[in-house]
């Protein structure tokens, strides 16, 4: 099945114009609850600019920070797995399966996971993994991907979570009370954690003086998981490495706050032993990140630290949805991260940005994202993976602007046409432009015309 | 060429040359004046709730509360009994309606106490129970997590966590559910005197 691209699958979204509305001020919703918790810190131009900084040289000298990571992470009992691309992440999970011969698996969030299409790659070899964040089990019952990476549900409505769980887990239909859904939900899932003899989690980071991680949630699924569970498997992208310990701080300062508004996540669990009789497994995975370290112009992406305040900010992501991004990691940060790992499949998404610069005002780490999407604009156009009409038109388009002239006559024209046959620029087949807007008024006179008559007056 | 040395020499080629590592000056954080106030409302806004205990004594009052009502209930607070061993399982610990644990650290800025694994004895003990008190010692609450960080081995022993309120979610519509998978409410018992 061929993929749709965004502007495909967006204008599928907007359809629904007052769903549309609704997702738009939900998501600035959280944006504004941002807002007011980073207006609560003083110190949070700061704050910003230590986590960047910090970031900055973690990744010029990562390959040092991994050896160390690795060696005290040993030395604490955790047996370490090296994974250079999603393939192996998921042999590498799969043959702890098979060794061990485990029966029940739970997972919590980890957008790692999502990337490499474990649960698919799982679920091919007849394995079933019960995902265990709300919003990740919802998606799964319905057999969706997440649309959001910190609010996995968020294109769904209350009505939408409701049938679900009534088709899945027997609640009352028509029972549309979030407090009743949720507690359906909590029910059905203690007894999985229960039973699971595998979880999976994600690593929001890991510590290279210590040898341990940190995962962050609000729900408490991760630590149900991971502490019932008789091994633990933690997953994760080589870019989660800091330093050291007291780093935490910088970034569990801002992590939540440009997430949810939240002053911290309920949960900031500090793992580095397994318990007695428990296994821990780490998984260091590549995927990409290495080629995109090399390049220059986009290796400051790989500083994210996954809180979405992109998402939540970008005025396309809330008007087209996650699912129009087809992607693990949408929004402004999945537009620059993806096209690294396939270009021509991810080619659509860079455009799927207005260059407001907003993703990149809000970002805790300082990642330039607006000036990433720009700049990946120009290497997909050199390396050819536009659409032959966007190319005609853009070269077109290069070439009247560079020639006064020919711009003047052009526009005169124009404005004739539009005032004489206005039909055939309200022709959605023949006007693209026209398909979502309106057309302006041709005025007899441009700009320049009006200007040199009344600038005497 | 095994995953490990693919990935770290395709690092080791393609890193930018070497940056500092920038200070954190402690000079330009923030300090509260009023650890407590500070405290007790950060965590009374994030669902939590605050209570002021004179003496240690009656944490035990509270625990018999609880026994009458026929509650189960684990304490996890060194020096007062030891009825819990590391050993038990997530199907014993299932039932636990509250859990009593003492805390090393509590932070005036987010409302998060911090719970190292020899004070909760079971890692899943602080997360499985229905309703969870932490006893905090009111001179052991600092500014921010940066405070924090100077105060605690955050990885000597092989589990520790910060918890800030219930376990929450509001994964349906944005709509804030309190309880999702962890404790529903979150009591945290400032205690005036040491113990």
């Amino acid at each position: 099945m061929k993929v749709k691209t965004h502007a495909e699958a967006a204008e599928k979204f907007i359809q629904d114009e007052p769903r549309t509305d609704w997702h738009d001020e939900t998501l600035w919703f959280v944006r504004e609850k941002r807002d007011r918790s980073m207006h609560g810190v003083n110190e949070w131009e700061l704050l910003r600019e230590w986590a960047s900084k910090i970031k900055d040289h973690t990744l010029s000298n990562l390959d040092n920070y991994l050896i160390e990571f690795e060696e005290k992470a040993k030395a604490n009992g955790i047996i370490v797995h090296w994974a250079a691309d999603g393939a192996e992440h998921n042999q590498v999970i799969i043959d702890i399966i098979g060794e061990n011969n485990i029966q029940k698996i739970v997972k919590s969030k980890s957008m790692l996971t999502e990337e490499c299409r474990l649960n698919e790659f799982l679920h091919s070899k007849g394995i079933e993994t019960v995902d265990t964040d709300l919003g990740e089990r919802i998606v799964q019952f319905r057999d969706e991907t997440p649309s959001h990476i910190v609010l996995p549900a968020i294109h769904l409505k209350k009505e939408d979570v409701s049938e679900t769980f009534h088709q899945h887990l027997g609640t009352e239909q028509g029972n549309n009370d979030p407090q009743y859904l949720t507690e359906a939900a909590r029910q059905h899932l203690r007894s999985k954690f229960i039973e699971a003899d595998l979880a999976i989690t994600g690593v929001n980071f890991a510590i290279a003086e210590t040898g341990g991680f940190v995962v962050c949630t609000n729900e408490g699924n991760a630590d149900m998981g991971a502490h019932a569970a008789s091994i633990h498997i933690a997953c994760m992208g080589f870019e989660k490495i800091i330093p050291k310990a007291e780093h935490l701080a910088v970034y569990l300062r801002l992590l939540a706050r440009s997430a949810t508004g939240q002053p911290i996540t309920t949960y900031s669990s500090h793992y580095s032993k397994p318990r007695a009789g428990q296994q821990m497994h780490l998984v260091i995975v590549d995927n990409g990140r290495s080629k995109q370290l090399g390049r220059a112009d986009f290796r400051n992406s790989l500083k994210c630290i996954r809180c979405a305040a992109c998402f939540n900010t970008c005025p396309v992501y809330r008007r087209s949805g996650g699912h129009s991004y087809h992607t693990a990691v949408s929004g402004p940060i999945g537009s620059i991260l993806t096209p690294n790992i396939d270009m021509k499949a991810n080619a659509d998404l860079p455009f799927a940005s207005t260059l407001c610069g907003s993703c990149s005002n809000v970002c805790p780490v300082k990642i330039d994202i607006h000036e990433q999407l720009w700049k990946w604009r120009q290497l997909i156009v050199s390396e050819g993976y536009v659409s032959s009409g966007k190319k005609i038109g853009m070269k077109g388009m290069a070439f009247v602007l560079s020639k006064p002239a020919l711009y003047r006559f052009s526009g005169k024209a124009a404005r004739g046409f539009m005032r004489l046959f206005p039909f055939l620029f309200r022709s959605k087949k023949l006007n693209p432009w026209y398909r979502q807007r309106e057309m302006p008024l041709a005025l007899k006179q441009s700009f320049t015309e009006w200007y040199k008559q009344n600038k005497k007056a | 060429m095994s995953a490990r040395e693919k990935i770290l020499h395709a690092i080791n080629i393609n890193k930018p040359e070497l940056v500092n590592l920038p200070e954190v000056d402690m000079q330009q954080v923030t300090s509260y004046d009023d650890l407590l106030a500070k405290f007790t409302a950060t965590l009374q806004s994030i669902g939590g709730q605050v209570l002021g205990l004179a003496d240690i004594n009656q944490i035990h009052s509270l625990i018999n509360e609880e026994l009458t009502n026929g509650h189960t209930v684990l304490n996890a607070i060194n020096g007062i009994t030891d009825d819990l061993n590391s050993g038990q399982d997530a199907i014993t610990l299932e039932p636990v309606y509250k859990a009593f644990i003492k805390a090393s650290i509590g932070v005036a800025e987010n409302g998060a106490v911090w719970i190292k694994e020899s004070q909760m004895i079971n890692r899943l003990l602080p997360f499985i129970c229905q309703h969870l008190i932490v006893v905090l010692e009111k001179d052991k609450i600092v500014s921010t997590m940066h405070h924090a960080y100077q105060q605690i081995n955050s990885f000597e022993e092989g589990f520790g966590v910060f918890i800030a309120g219930p376990s929450k979610t509001a994964d349906i519509e944005q709509s804030l559910v309190i309880g999702a998978h962890g404790a529903r409410s979150m009591t945290v018992c400032i205690l005036n005197k040491d113990f």
